[in-house]
């Protein structure tokens, strides 16, 4: 079975894509023949052809604008958004109208658009390429926000997101890459809003999406070693999120940590611990803590790894958490 | 250096003062119908419709001010939210929508009720948006007439996507992009302009320039005629007599063969006035003169084509009374309609939040009707 990175997983499922269904168009700054910045779209100009995969004008509204006119005549689009702090430009064709078309045609008119967002930092970037905006967009009603954590889940869950009739923004996180895994194409996949308990543990669930869940996952391993034994469940989707999942492992741990990138204040982090102390109240045997990016803009690049959850900060998380 | 050395080669002119075109339009103005109705030649536009056609024409412009005269009204009784009035547009409108092919699309802001009328559209979906039983109203596949998109200039880049569509379809139909004065400095527009310029979509741009964006005059959105940003963009740009429905029938006739000939976008300036407010809860007596609009009255759109069936007789007195009758008739179904339309139901608000639903709207829809349930019956429903 060949290894795989994340980024030539999503490559692979978006080329498995196109061949299934050629109202598939894909739309991006530099898609075609360079590949996207991150070599994404690599190759796929070559073999589709460039009116199914479409270098625009460097116009991010433009993007998503002109592919809710697509969508509209019957095209499928997926729309690359070259970084995070790329997509405000964006910010309003996306929550004024891909997210409420559906609504307002009281069903008559799905939106069937992905949108790509290499997101989060670690990767020693300028500003505005380092942020973990999906927050705003979880909070918007007719989105769907998810994130893959690694090459299986990218490979599935871009054609998931591109099957899904309804506007998907598909959060990439662009500091994995270059991970690598074994990608069986031939298993069936999970649902694209499915959590995942990946450590199966009993003292501390830690809740990450994304690029965090390896460092919650490394943050396990270490706890190991002082014989805490860490549940570790990679959230996958923002919004919708599968709760049930999540509270029944605390129903079972009684403790919980949320990781992210994002700013904890008003973070997705945010919502789930209010959620699980709505639901788990009398499971929990600590309050739930958080873990994330502080309440400033992203600092420049040789702050950050003072800025980013790590293991030492999940672990201390933990620490607080089974100290109650 | 000193600065005044770079004087010379380097320096750029001074910006131009505003032409008063931008406000008043020239020999470049469209026209095939004078003010009186006096029909006139223009070098590059014309039409040659049957008497019923004209008469057609007529009776669209007479039942579309007739539906907007009987929303403003149902607003001021309490029975719509807010009306966007289209008094004065009638003719860019009916004539726009009129040049369209049953396989055009058209992409409307929220003022479109005469194009809306031209496409099928039932009056009465309009009137559910603005009484608030609805966000949209209607199929806009079933028409090929989209939503009313309120945000101003989206659209364009909606309506130029979807002229992208038609291209990789390999189809013959071109697209039309409404949206006014205003819009023309958003954002979205003038990438609108870009993309549909770069691609060579199928897409015409229609802007109704009324003079008004709420209460700020042409000359806070330009400097240049609207016609002229065209040309910036690189393709072409005409201006044509708003209130002139044959002029408007003509340039968005061969504005639309354009796009289908695969020979690009066109930018349509109609040129007309706001005869009414914004919406019904605008003033424009706060900043507008009257004597602007008694000038546009004699402008009028339905009076103009009037005159000319009178002088061409192409109508008769029979005609105008039989039309007078129509309208009259559209407008009780209007107001009956309106006043019958039924509040959806409270749980309406979870429908078609998403295609593919949502555990998260699933649960909130049981919520509110556990939280509903809880309350007792009464004779009048629920109660308080």
């Amino acid at each position: 079975m060949a290894q795989v990175t994340l980024g030539k997983a999503i490559n692979t499922g978006l080329r498995a894509a196109m061949e299934g269904d050629s109202k598939i168009v894909i739309m991006g700054e530099d898609v075609g023949k360079l590949g996207g910045v991150f070599r994404v779209t690599d190759g796929l100009q070559k073999d589709f052809g460039e009116s199914r995969v479409i270098d625009t004008p460097l116009s991010e509204s433009g993007i998503i604008g002109t592919a809710i006119g697509m969508a509209l005549r019957g095209y499928r689009p997926v729309c690359e958004i070259q970084f995070d702090g790329f997509v405000y430009p964006a910010y309003d064709q996306i929550v004024s109208q891909l997210a409420k078309i559906h609504y307002r045609s009281n069903g008559l008119c799905p939106m069937p658009v992905t949108v790509r967002i290499p997101y989060g930092g670690g990767i020693g970037a300028v500003e505005h390429h380092s942020e973990s905006p999906e927050a705003y967009f979880a909070h918007t009603a007719g989105l769907k926000v998810v994130s893959p954590s690694n090459p299986v889940d990218a490979y599935f869950m871009i054609q998931q997101a591109i099957a899904c009739n309804d506007p998907v923004i598909f959060f990439e996180p662009k500091r994995r890459y270059w991970e690598k895994a074994d990608l069986d194409m031939s298993q069936t996949p999970v649902g694209l809003h499915d959590a995942r308990i990946v450590r199966p543990g009993s003292d501390v669930t830690v809740v990450a999406y994304g690029p965090m869940v390896k460092t919650a996952l490394d943050a396990a391993a270490a706890a190991e070693a002082e014989r805490r034994d860490l549940e570790v469940i990679d959230l996958r989707s923002m919004s919708p999120i599968d709760w049930p999942v999540l509270l029944g492992s605390v129903r079972k741990t009684g403790r919980l940590v949320v990781v992210h990138e994002a700013s904890v204040f008003l973070g997705v982090g945010a919502e789930i611990a209010a959620r699980v102390s709505e639901r788990a109240f009398y499971s929990l045997e600590a309050p739930v803590l958080r873990v994330g990016g502080f309440a400033t803009p992203y600092p420049p690049s040789r702050l950050e790894e003072d800025y980013l959850p790590d293991l030492d900060r999940v672990l201390d998380a933990v620490d607080r958490a089974l100290a109650f | 250096m000193p600065e005044s050395a770079s004087a010379g080669p380097l320096s750029f002119p001074p910006s131009p003062a505003v032409p008063s075109s931008v406000s008043t339009p020239g020999p470049e103005l469209v026209q095939l119908l004078t003010p009186e109705g006096e029909r006139v030649t223009h070098p590059d536009y014309d039409v040659h419709l049957g008497d019923g056609e004209y008469r057609d024409l007529y009776r669209d412009l007479v039942l579309v001010r007739r539906i907007d005269v009987e929303a403003t009204a149902l607003q001021r009784q309490g029975e719509l939210g807010i009306w966007a009035s289209l008094l004065g547009q009638e003719a860019a409108q009916v004539g726009s929508g009129r040049a369209l092919q049953p396989g055009d699309f058209a992409f409307p802001t929220y003022r479109e009720h005469g194009v809306a009328w031209c496409r099928g559209v039932d009056p009465l979906k309009l009137l559910g948006l603005f009484r608030g039983v609805s966000n949209g109203g209607w199929d806009p596949h079933e028409h090929n007439f989209n939503l009313y998109t309120i945000i101003i200039g989206s659209q364009t880049l909606h309506a130029t996507g979807y002229a992208m569509g038609v291209q990789r379809d390999g189809a013959e139909d071109a697209v039309v992009a409404y949206f006014g004065d205003g819009a023309s400095s958003q954002g979205d527009v003038n990438e609108a302009f870009i993309w549909a310029s770069v691609f060579n979509a199928p897409v015409v741009f229609f802007c109704q320039n009324n003079q008004w964006a709420i209460s700020e005059p042409l000359e806070r959105q330009t400097r240049i005629p609207l016609y002229l940003r065209a040309s910036g963009f690189g393709f072409p740009g005409v201006r044509v007599d708003g209130n002139d429905v044959l002029a408007v029938l003509a340039v968005t006739r061969a504005a639309l063969r354009r796009a289908r000939e695969g020979s690009g976008p066109t930018l349509i300036e109609a040129f007309t006035y706001r005869m009414g407010a914004h919406t019904t809860s605008d003033d424009p007596t706060r900043y507008r003169l009257q004597s602007d609009l008694e000038a546009w009255k004699l402008k009028d759109p339905l009076e103009r084509m009037k005159a000319f069936l009178y002088k061409q007789q192409l109508a008769d007195a029979a005609f105008f009374a039989e039309v007078e009758q129509a309208a009259d008739e559209l407008a009780a179904r209007v107001r009956h309609g309106c006043l019958t339309m039924a509040d959806p139901e409270p749980l309406a608000i979870f429908d078609a939040v998403y295609a593919e639903g949502s555990s998260l709207i699933d649960e909130e829809r049981e919520q509110l009707a556990a939280y509903l349930a809880a309350f007792e019956p009464t004779a009048e429903g629920r109660s308080s």
